[in-house]
This record gives C-alpha cells, structure tokens and sequence, in this order.
C-alpha cells in the first residue's frame, strides 16, 4: 500500500523555439523571400510538433525537462522551486495531462486536479453562479459536488451580492476570489497547483495560505510550484529544485530554498568590483568572519565585519553611506546600516575604507543581500545592489534540542523568558533566551 | 553570547497527514503516445458534467447583450430566404418542385443554416478556447462536439419557423417525417466530424479560419440549397465511360439531408433513401477519419495552441 501518489521516470519535453529568420536585403530577395515565405511557414508550423521524429541535438530544439526521475507519496506536500524558465510549469503541464512528454513516462495513482492559472473557463458573459458551476466543472468537480458546495464557495469568496451579475462587471480583485474561492474548494486526491497564491490583498491571501493548509494537513497529495520562498516553507514538507529542466536537489525545503536562492544570486546580480558610478567608485566589499576570513556563510549568531573601500571621484559635502540589507526570499529589508547617525568622521574625496563590526548579528539563517548606497538628502549618488550576499546557516545551539531554522522569522530577538506559576513558593526562574 | 532554547521546529507540527482510505483509484498513465484510437467514450462519459456546461454555456453566451437576442437565430436563414426567392425564384425563375419557392428554399435553408454554423464553430472551437487548452485537462473532443450540439437549439428554433412558414402557404408534411431523427442525425455527424478534421487542422494551422468564413458560403452551391437536385443531370459521358452525375453529388451528406427534408415537409418527391445511403458512407468516412485525426493530433494542441 505504500505506492507513491505519483511517480515520474525519465521524463523529459522538447520544445522547438523559432530560429531567426533571414532578412532579405534586396528587392529580389524580398519578392522571393515573399513567394516563398508560405511553404517556408508551412514547414515552421509542421515541425511544431516533430520533435519526436527527429535525431540527435538540434539547434533549435530546447530541452524544457531532461530525464527528470523522482517520487510523490501520498499525502507529501512536494514544492517545486526554481528559476523562470527551468522547467517547473512545463512538468506541471505534464503531470496534469495538458500536454505530453517527449519521452519518459508518468504514473499518477488518484484523481488529480491542477490549478495552473485561477478562473480557467469564466466567461465575461456569464454570471459569478453560472462561472462557478463552469469552472467547477472544468476543474474536474461535478455538479453535484459544486451544488453540495455551492454556499460555502459563495462564503469564501465574499462576492454574494454580485452573483447574478455578469463578471465582467467584477472588478479584477473580486474575479480572482470567486475563482480561488471555487478552486479552494476541490477536493482531489492530487491537487497540482502553479503560483496562484500571488493573487489578492494580503487578508485574502493569508485566507488562501490557511486553506492550503487544511488541504495539506488534509493527507491529500500536492504538488505546488512557486517563486513565494515563504509559502514553499510554510506548506511543503518537500522540495525539489529544478534547474535548466534537471533536478538539482530534492529533500528539504530549507535546504532547497538556500540553494536556490544562492545560484540565483551567484549568477543573476552580483555585479563585479570594483562598482564604477559617476561620483564614486566602490572597490572591494567584503564579509569577513569573526577570525578575519572573507567568507559568504556565516553560523547563526555568528559576529562578523563589513570592510568597504569607497573612493569619492569629488568631495560631496553631507554624504553618508548607506547599507541595507534584504532577505533573498522575499525582498523585506531587514536592517539599516548608515553613517549618519553614527559619530563617525564623514567620507572625503578620495579612498576611504569602512568598517563595520557587528558584534550581536541577529540575523536567522536564511540568506541576505546586502545593498549600498551613498545619499544625502535628497540626492542618491550611487546605488550597488546586491553587491554582496551572506548566508546564515543553522546551527543548534548548546543545550537546545533543535536548531534555529529559517522558517523562524528574519531575526533572533534575545529575551528574558518568565514563567510566573500561580501558586509558586519559589522564585520564577529566568530563562535567557 | 545568549543561550538560546529554540521553539520546537515548526516542520514537524504539520507533519504528513493521514492518508485517504484506500478507495479503488484511477491510474493514470502519463507518456508519449503514437496509436491512433477512435473517441474515448468513456471518458467522455466521465466527463458530462463539463460537457453540457460547455453546450449551455455556448448557448448562453451566443446571443448575450444583443437586444433580439434568440431571434438572431431566425433572421439569418430569413433573410437568406427572402433574397434568394426574389433572386433566383422570382428573376431567374429556378424550378422550385411545384412549391412555393419560399418554402423550397427555407426547407433547405434551415438544416444548411445548422450544418454550416456549427461546423464554422466547430472549426473555432479549439482556437476560441486555447486559454482552457493550455491550462486544464479534459478530453479535448468535448469542444468541437459542444459547438455541434449548442446549434441545435438554433435549429429548432428555425424549424419552428419553417412550419409557421408551411402553415402560412398551405403545405402539409407526410409520412416522411418519421425519417426526420435519421436525417438530423446525418447532418450532426457530418458536421461533427467535419468540425474534428477542420479544427485539430486549424490549432496548428490558423490558415483554415480565414478560408472557413467564405468556403462554407461558395459550398451552399455544392448543395440543393438554391436550387433543386432535378436540375442534376443523371447520365453523363466522357469517352466512352458513362457517369452518373447525381451519384456522385449526393456523395456529399446534405444533399441526402436537404433533399429528404423537402421530401418530409414538402412532398416534393419520395425520400431518396439512395442519396441517404451514399451520403451516410461518406458522412461516417468524415467522422471515423476525423475523429481518428483529432485523437492523434490531440496531445499537441496545448504546445501549438
């Protein structure tokens, strides 16, 4: 009985992508190209789906997924991460039976319902209760499941006085929750799920995050792509990444999402040094540890030291240097580091190194970007995002049973803990945290 | 340096849930697929909620925000009538059967007024709903046969029509009648497997909407539409081979529809069961081939959507 929910063996998909086209740089060349041009598209929209009968490597065939092998039990919430264009939809696709793989095959052992895209099938025409009923239905409910479901769906949604009006009356906000709210209410043995939390208002959203959660504790099987570092964590109890249509890591969704957010940053936004503007230059910037080493990863609670050489091009009287530092995930701006408020001399024309000691780094693993500025008062003179990224990594601390994981929160506040018993004879212990 | 108890880790609160009772699930296998196979029936079956969501809500949607609304359905073969009896009844004075050609023409105007809208829509359904296509499974078929089906409610309406129409000069319907189901039911499976072939044809190659829109008006002439089958002569020679022209035209399903509604309605002569006949070889062709064509092309269409 302990088959997977889904098993997937060597799948892979081709896509063909257009290559460029000639242009013709003559009359003759443009009237031929123009009689031609018919058996020419012809032959493009032909071989749309010819990949299957076609030999070896060629150049304008792309790999969306290559020979992509791995294992959904039951009731395993599996998050798929990855960059844009790595191929998370394209498996999505796959799984769901929209399309069909070049080779390798599927096994999905239940009824599966994907959710790629909120309010598939609404039609403007038509009113909230009639395109409740139609994309009930092509979600895979019937119509007696969705009659069964009707006013709970109503009540989710929160759109009952508009059900008998047409949707295209809807405003955009109150189309989506009447979709999400049809959708929240599937109940499929495997739900397959593609980004659709990034709808809403935050109040809205944190409503969907709870339902998801109720289908997740549920024992149903899901399986939920998303670029919401966040939600992956809260939801999944797996994560795959897939990168350029492989896998590249499958287990923890910590583990994952740190690699993830780490390649992506590795390639996508650290710009090289030295950092060249138009007032000044930024020539090295480096993260050291608490022993001196320049480093990327940092334990928790570990101290470090920022060293920055600047060098200012012209005196800019006022200037003061600015470091924010962001958390990767989700871009919240976690901390503020400026000169200006600290006593320290100002930056002159020419080299002047920074450092920065911080001695109590509250900063919870996960991983962070750092991003300098130099401003005055109403006047930016440089901006290096990104410039940097340190990691903090988990680390269980001494007399602890379990470590500081990022899913905590973004930082660690230290506290005293008191435990006040009512009828206590001794003193409250205090208990440092 | 603080000593810090961490919080018990969240992960293990919401650990693996309960699974579902073993209950008799579906597999699904998942894999590229080169056999050709005729309609999944079952699966259709399967889905029939879906399915008459689909054929309501094409019906619904046709005529919303129009204020004639339903009355569209009528006004297109009306009027269709009303010039082609001026035209080619009172100018070219084209031999109607000995009734009145107002009747003659709207006889066959109502079921050629059904087969060419919906094999029109057919032809678009896949193109009109690549947004679905691309994002959610279900057996692809539901849409062409959907647009086949949702016509019908344009067609009764029509009908409808005909028999005040009939009543108006005074024509009486025969026996005939009872072969009306039969004669509907040719021309649904013709449209329908026409729509197949048209529309898996027309996902990948778009050139087939633009042709559609005028094709289906030049091949109301490849039909006893404005004109009556008698004008077809029965023996033709080439050399020294001797055809039979009307044979051959009857080959196309609606001429056995057109000529046998007349029939029913009008009495304007016997059923031609022979014109039946050939039209349902050629009409079962169309939709065996068609279909077989749509299941193969089926599992490309969210790629080239």
């Amino acid at each position: 009985m302990s088959q997977a929910a889904i098993t997937v063996e060597n799948l892979s998909k081709a896509y063909r992508i257009g290559l460029k086209e000639e242009i013709p740089d003559t009359l003759f060349g443009a009237a031929s190209s123009f009689v031609r041009s018919p058996f020419k598209n012809f032959q493009r929209l032909r071989s749309l789906n010819t990949y299957d009968s076609h030999h070896g490597e060629a150049e304008d065939i792309v790999w969306a997924l290559k020979d992509v092998s791995f294992e959904v039990q039951e009731g395993e919430v599996l998050g798929v991460i990855g960059r844009n264009g790595a191929g998370k939809s394209t498996l999505l696709k796959i799984l769901s039976r929209i399309t069909k793989p070049t080779s390798g095959r599927a096994i999905i052992r239940g009824r599966v319902s994907s959710l790629l895209e909120v309010g598939t099938g609404f039609h403007p025409e038509l009113s909230g209760r009639e395109n409740v009923y139609m994309n009930g239905t092509i979600l895979g409910m019937t119509k007696r499941e969705i009659d069964r479901k009707f006013d709970e769906i109503v009540d989710f949604s929160g759109v009952e006085r508009f059900l008998d009006t047409p949707i295209k009356r809807y405003s955009s906000g109150m189309k989506v929750r009447l979709a999400f709210a049809v959708a929240a209410h599937l109940e499929p043995e495997i739900l397959i799920i593609d980004e659709v939390l990034a709808v809403g208002d935050a109040e809205f959203q944190r409503k969907c995050l709870g339902k998801m959660q109720n289908v997740a504790e549920g024992g149903r099987t899901v399986l939920f792509v998303s670029h919401n570092m966040p939600s992956v964590l809260a939801l999944c109890t797996r994560a795959v990444l897939v990168n350029a249509g492989c896998l590249q890591y499958d287990g923890i969704p910590s583990n994952a999402i740190d690699q993830h957010v780490s390649s992506s940053v590795d390639i996508l936004s650290a710009p090289p040094l030295p950092f060249r503007s138009e007032f000044a230059d930024v020539d090295s910037f480096t993260v050291k540890s608490y022993e001196g080493r320049q480093t990327g990863t940092l334990p928790f609670l570990a101290p470090f030291t920022v060293n920055i050489d600047i060098t200012l091009k012209s005196p800019l009287p006022g200037v003061h240097m600015l470091l924010a530092l962001y958390r990767k995930d989700d871009d919240c701006r976690v901390a503020s580091i400026t000169t200006r408020e600290s006593a320290c001399s100002p930056l002159t024309a020419g080299h002047n190194r920074v450092i920065c000691e911080v001695d109590h780094n509250p900063l919870l693993p996960g991983v962070y970007a750092w991003t300098l500025q130099l401003r005055r008062p109403g006047d930016v003179f440089l901006t290096a995002s990104d410039i940097a990224t340190t990691a903090i990594t988990e680390r269980t601390l001494e007399g602890a049973s379990h470590p500081y994981v990022r899913n905590h929160g973004c930082v660690h506040i230290c506290s005293d803990l008191v435990v006040h018993h009512t009828n206590d004879k001794h003193e409250p212990t205090v208990c440092k945290s | 340096m603080p000593t810090a108890t961490a919080e018990p880790q969240v992960d293990q609160t919401k650990a693996v849930g309960t699974p579902l009772a073993p209950v008799d699930v579906p597999v699904t296998i998942v894999e590229p697929d080169s056999a050709w196979s005729f309609i999944d029936f079952h699966e259709l079956y399967q889905f029939r909620d879906l399915f008459r969501f689909l054929v309501w809500r094409n019906i619904k949607v046709l005529y919303a925000q129009s204020t004639l609304g339903i009355a569209w359905a009528v006004i297109q073969p009306l009027f269709s009538m009303l010039v082609f009896t001026i035209i080619f009844g009172k100018l070219a004075k084209i031999d109607s059967d000995g009734v009145p050609y107002a009747v003659f023409s709207f006889a066959a105007l109502v079921p050629w007024t059904y087969f060419s809208n919906s094999v029109t829509e057919g032809t678009n359904s896949l193109v009109s709903n690549s947004n679905m296509i691309s994002k959610v499974y279900f057996p692809r078929m539901i849409l062409p046969l959907s647009a086949v089906l949702s016509k019908l409610v344009d067609f009764s309406i029509s009908m409808l029509v005909l028999l005040a129409l009939m009543a108006w000069y005074g024509t009486t319907p025969n026996w005939g009648v009872l072969a009306l189901p039969l004669l509907i039911a040719l021309m649904m499976v013709t449209a329908a497997g026409l729509g197949m072939w048209l529309t898996a044809l027309a996902i990948q190659y778009r050139d087939i909407k633009y042709a559609m829109s005028f094709v289906v008006q030049l091949l109301m002439y490849a039909a006893p539409v404005v004109y009556s089958v008698s004008i077809i002569p029965t023996t033709y020679t080439i050399g020294s081979v001797t055809l039979n022209p009307r044979l051959i035209y009857a080959l196309n399903p609606m001429v056995g529809v057109i000529e046998g509604f007349r029939s029913a309605l009008l009495g304007t002569r016997p059923m031609p069961w022979d014109f039946l006949a050939l039209g349902s070889l050629t009409a079962t062709l169309v939709v065996v081939s068609g279909a077989m064509y749509f299941r193969r092309k089926e599992q490309i269409f969210a790629d080239v959507a």
